[in-house]
């Protein structure tokens, strides 16, 4: 079992999400958060006074996946994410130790899907 | 380079306007002359003793053109905000503010002039530029019984919120700097000369006996025509096609409750005096108002099985919009049929008839106010009585139905102008500085890219 943690560009959340549900990956978190990479972040200016390294808005996907799954998975996002410029974003895969379904008090495999 | 040339012509053109009022010939102000034929709109009934200011008058009018104003910032600026992305914003907030700045100086410089000095049935002419010769006492032909400047600043407010609500069909994508070239030759070209038209003394429109109490054709289907028109050749949205859903609604009602109120003004107030035709003006624009959000909400509830708040804000936004030309001529059953009437019409405009066309008029602008205008003023000439003013006319229901042809024809001949005369001024934006914004832009959002400014923070 995986957890694949995707940082991407907001406004690609929609083609992400498109990409996931053809590759049948229904089971996503979204949240949102601030970072920059190499580009900097943005300057901003209030009042005439500049503000630089501002963070810039991004959105974090986590999806835990068996391990069958996780190809596809990168698959799906790098393509719904992808304009091949600097701030497109990064994903991260991580092992993961256990998985446990709240409702039914399933573990493992079987818990994810 | 552009903007810079930009910003020289409008500096330019702010600075050497009153020059030009300066060697504009004067011609005598027609004072006191009562009209010929009592048709139109902007007028009271004329005494024919020498103007004399009231008091209570101009107390209502001073109110009102105040309330006018609170419909373009905040009312306008929440309701359009609330509903785009919030990348975008401060873009919707500030083009609403730069359209009372910069039209408010166009209008005194020489909007007015153009819109209401008698001159020909076309054009005003220069004669009022920079408010040479509109002081403080009455200019009968117009309003007999309030200072001429307060006739002036009250319709200063509807000049600024017709360009604001054309933002609707362009909202998220357009460059600010052709936005204000943009909404300064539209409200030179478009506005100014309908304005007159309608309203103007020997305006062509009011010669002919159109009724528009409060500005139906030269507010809302003038500003709806010219949101179809820039919608569809600035192109749809970056991501529309998948959901474009409002970011705030919160804002979006407190917006629509603003201009509901102000609406009281804006159609009350068109009265130009605190008497029973202002009373009337005010309960039928209530009326009209609560009857189309109510009928929209439930045709929501109906055919999507929940009403929403959007939904009724929308539909009483639109029941203003059709109670505006009629709101001095029909009585309270006539402004039940129209308020009712407009949601049913502006519901199948934006919930069916644009997604089939595939057109991103982004907030319906076109939707809610070129139709409901349009069914508005045909409306008005359904529907007109002679029992509420008896400067006004009877409509078809009340056994005039050349009335319904007058008002059929001020519409096209509206509709046909507008769009033509925006469709050149938009071609000549684009050309001079580009009306799009570069597809990065749009997609960082038009908060950051044309202003360096976010809306919203994430932390703290």
């Amino acid at each position: 079992m995986k957890l694949v943690i995707a940082i991407i560009q907001p406004h690609k959340l929609e083609d992400v999400k498109a990409e996931l549900y053809k590759a049948d990956i229904n089971l996503i978190t979204v949240s949102e958060v601030l970072g920059h990479g190499r580009q900097m972040g943005v300057t901003e200016v209030y009042r005439g006074v500049k503000e630089t390294g501002n963070l810039l808005r991004k959105v974090r996907l986590e999806i835990g996946v068996n391990d069958t799954f996780l190809q596809p998975t990168i698959d799906a996002i790098i393509k719904g994410a992808r304009s091949s410029e600097v701030g497109d974003g990064k994903i991260f895969v991580l092992d993961m130790k256990e998985c446990i379904r709240i409702s039914s008090g399933e573990k493992g495999p079987v818990a994810i899907g | 380079m552009k903007k810079i040339w930009l910003l020289l012509s409008l500096l330019g053109f702010f600075t050497l306007a009153p020059l030009a009022m300066l060697i504009a010939d004067e011609t005598p102000v027609p004072q006191g002359i009562v009209p010929a034929a009592v048709t139109a709109v902007v007028q009271v009934p004329v005494v024919p003793a020498a103007p004399k200011i009231d008091s209570g008058d101009t107390a209502w009018i001073l109110t009102s053109s105040a309330l006018v104003m609170l419909m373009t910032l905040p009312g306008l600026a929440l309701f359009y905000g609330g509903l785009v992305r919030r990348k975008n914003v401060l873009s919707i907030l500030m083009q609403c503010s730069v359209a009372i700045g910069v039209i408010s100086v166009q209008w005194v410089l020489f909007g007015y002039s153009l819109a209401f000095h008698p001159g020909t049935g076309f054009w005003g002419g220069f004669q009022w530029m920079g408010l040479h010769g509109v002081g403080l006492e009455p200019y009968a032909d117009y309003s007999a019984t309030i200072p001429h400047q307060l006739f002036m600043i009250f319709q200063a407010m509807f000049a600024v919120i017709t360009p604001a609500l054309i933002i609707g069909a362009f909202a998220e994508r357009m460059k600010f700097s052709a936005f204000v070239l943009f909404i300064l030759l539209w409200a030179t070209f478009v506005y100014d000369p309908i304005a007159h038209w309608v309203w103007g003394m020997g305006g062509w429109l009011r010669g002919m006996g159109t009724l528009d109490f409060a500005g139906g054709t030269v507010v809302h289907i003038n500003a709806g025509i010219a949101a179809i028109v820039t919608a569809l050749f600035i192109g749809r949205r970056k991501g529309y096609g998948q959901t474009v859903p409002p970011h705030n609604l919160p804002f979006t009602v407190i917006g629509a409750g603003l201009l509901w109120f102000g609406w009281f003004g804006f159609n009350s107030g068109s009265a130009l005096a605190a008497n029973g035709l202002a009373v009337s003006a005010f309960v039928v624009t209530n009326t009209a108002a609560a009857a189309a959000g109510v009928v929209w909400a439930f045709i929501e509830w109906f055919h999507n099985g929940k009403p929403t708040t959007l939904g009724f804000a929308t539909g009483a936004v639109a029941g203003l919009v059709a109670i505006t030309p009629a709101s001095g001529f029909v009585d309270v059953m006539g402004a039940l049929a129209i308020g009712a009437g407009v949601s049913v019409f502006c519901f199948i405009m934006v919930a069916m008839v644009k997604p089939k066309f595939g057109y991103d008029d982004s907030l319906d602008a076109f939707g809610v106010h070129g139709i409901g205008g349009i069914w508005g003023a045909l409306a008005t000439g359904l529907f007109a009585t002679k029992a509420v003013n008896a400067a006004g006319a009877d409509g078809l229901f009340y056994g005039n139905p050349m009335q319904f042809i007058i008002q059929l024809k001020a519409v096209a001949v509206t509709v046909v102008y507008s769009a033509v005369a925006t469709l050149i001024i938009y071609k000549l934006v684009d050309v001079l500085v580009g009306v799009r914004i570069e597809e990065k832009d749009e997609l960082k959002g038009l908060d950051l890219t044309e202003h360096r400014e976010a809306g919203y923070t994430v932390l703290e």
